[in-house]
């Protein structure tokens, strides 16, 4: 592979079902397998609004609207 | 109609006035309601919780003040409903779930009952919703699918769909309930109700059980203007008990109604608000465009991607909430609401500081709009009410699955925190449906949205009806 390919081009594409057995295993979350299916649909839902997201160039001085007021 | 008194009043400024007047009291008001809920309830699976006894005691008190001559509170002899996620002392909350109903009950009432009640409101009960508010249908696993009263094959809308549903089929003048993506526009969109949902961080949402903090709204739904303001204005006041409730002055918006949409510059969205949705959506934009002589058009940029970080930080913020139930009791949840949980659990971080930083990033961009016009008009819902058990959507040709899309229009709205006053228009597209249109206005600017909301009420373009009791 070359090394001057852009990022974008080697990205692996996005493993719903691994990504939820990972995932499940951190969280100490049981997904039983005829729920698996559904679980990894509704990743790939929230993973497509994320590179939406993600691909919008945002300045570094765009802090996040979280506000904690102490 | 379906009361059996066609003179009786329907809205509670009206009732109130009946009962300041002597002509009914309070308690004839509450049983009237109570027989409307007893007629229709089995059918349309509005009511969850029935609070009469506190209602009675309360109509007593009201009647022997106005027997006495004391001064009577705005709301005074009028009946309501909230979302089953209101704090009610004595009722376990129960969030439209199966889980939380096993909650001891509620030893307080939620912040804004307890104004309602200081008004004089009576509230008779909590009503059904999308299970834990993540619902745009009104569809729910465990209390039934509250059912839409002007055709029951059509959900009401969620998640606030008995709060829609009692109020369209005349059980109540109004409910309260709540918004985080649209709850309370959609709902009011699909069953013909004037829907109020004002600026983020305006009214307190402390007591009552919370979906996405970063998004959660409270707001009441009726069949008039004129009772959205008088119940928003009982609902004003600062709770120390909502760390987001801002520190503004109430700011009442009753007097301002009569002034209509005078000296308002409005605008038709444009660009995404005019993609995806059905002719009978767009039509009625143009209808309400047209009655307010509307000729120029606003776009709010990036939209697309705010409802995306809006899907994005709802499912976090909610999977995080719902944790350690999703380990605990997962086989207790809707199969449909554990799955989107658990995989709002899973959701990389990066994700959502993304999404939250793109909020302020559209905030700002959403400011520079609102410098050149006071008030935008948008669909509410792409469709009216879809039927019940329905699963997709056609958007412009793609089939989308329908809790998705339902909420398309109302997302980037909310995630702003824009204040909203959803409108009801009826054509004669042969649903026999409503739909809504949404009347957007600048943040803390809640009463330019109602004056046009009033105003297109009072002009007969917009108007809410009670369903027919045909069902």
């Amino acid at each position: 592979m070359s090394i001057n390919k852009p990022i974008s081009a080697i990205k692996p594409p996005f493993d719903a079902h691994q990504h939820a057995q990972q995932m499940a295993a951190c969280l100490d979350l049981m997904i039983d397998p005829d729920w698996d299916e559904s679980v990894a649909s509704n990743l790939r839902l929230l993973e497509a609004a994320a590179q939406l997201v993600l691909s919008f160039p945002l300045g570094d001085d765009v802090e996040s609207a979280l506000v904690f007021k102490p | 109609m379906s009361s059996a008194n066609a003179d009786a009043p329907t809205t509670a400024g009206a009732m109130t006035q009946a009962v300041r007047s002597g002509d009914l009291s309070a308690i004839e008001l509450l049983e009237a309601a109570l027989s409307k809920i007893s007629a229709s309830n089995d059918k349309l699976a509005c009511f969850t919780d029935l609070t009469t006894e506190r209602a009675r005691a309360q109509a007593v008190v009201i009647d022997q003040a106005r027997a006495s001559g004391a001064k009577l509170g705005p709301l005074a002899g009028v009946p309501y409903g909230v979302k089953n996620l209101f704090d009610l002392a004595g009722v376990s909350t129960r969030a439209g779930s199966k889980i939380n109903r096993d909650n001891p009950p509620a030893t307080s009432d939620a912040f804004a009952v307890g104004r309602l009640e200081h008004a004089g409101a009576m509230c008779i009960g909590a009503l059904n919703m999308g299970e834990y508010a993540y619902d745009f249908t009104g569809e729910n696993a465990h209390d039934g699918h509250c059912r839409n009263p002007h055709n029951p094959k059509h959900m009401a809308g969620g998640s606030s769909s008995g709060p829609a549903a009692a109020v369209a089929a005349g059980m109540v003048p109004f409910s309260l309930g709540t918004d985080t993506n649209g709850s309370i526009r959609v709902p009011s969109s699909y069953c013909g109700l004037f829907g109020f949902k004002p600026t983020f961080g305006r009214l307190s949402r402390a007591g009552v059980f919370p979906f996405c903090a970063s998004l959660d709204h409270i707001g009441p739904l009726a069949t008039s203007t004129a009772d959205l303001a008088l119940v928003y204005d009982a609902l004003l006041g600062w709770d120390a008990n909502d760390p987001v409730q801002s520190d503004r002055s109430p700011e009442p918006v009753g007097q301002q109604l009569e002034q209509g949409a005078g000296g308002l510059r409005i605008a038709v969205a444009e660009g995404y608000f005019r993609s995806r949705g059905s002719a009978t959506a767009y039509a009625a934009v143009d209808k309400v465009a047209r009655a307010l002589d509307v000729s120029r058009t606003a776009e709010l940029p990036q939209a697309e991607r705010a409802r995306a970080a809006a899907f994005l930080i709802t499912a976090a913020e909610s999977a995080g909430l719902h944790l350690d139930r999703l380990k605990t009791r997962a086989e207790d949840f809707d199969p449909m609401m554990r799955d989107r949980l658990l995989a709002g659990a899973m959701i990389p971080a990066p994700w959502v500081t993304q999404a939250q930083r793109f909020r302020q990033w559209y905030q700002a961009q959403v400011a520079k709009v609102f410098k050149d016009v006071d008030i935008i008009l948008a669909p509410a819902t792409p469709t009216v009410a879809l039927e019940i058990g329905q699963q997709s959507v056609m958007l412009d040709g793609q089939s989308v699955p329908a809790r998705q899309g339902i909420g398309i229009y109302t997302q980037p709205i909310s995630f702003a925190g824009l204040p909203v006053v959803t409108v009801p228009v009826w054509q004669q597209d042969g649903t026999g449906l409503p739909i809504g249109v949404q009347i957007i206005a600048a943040p803390w600017h809640e009463a330019q949205a109602l004056r046009i909301a009033y105003q297109l009420e009072n002009q007969g373009v917009c108007e809410s009806r009670i369903a027919a009791n045909s069902y």
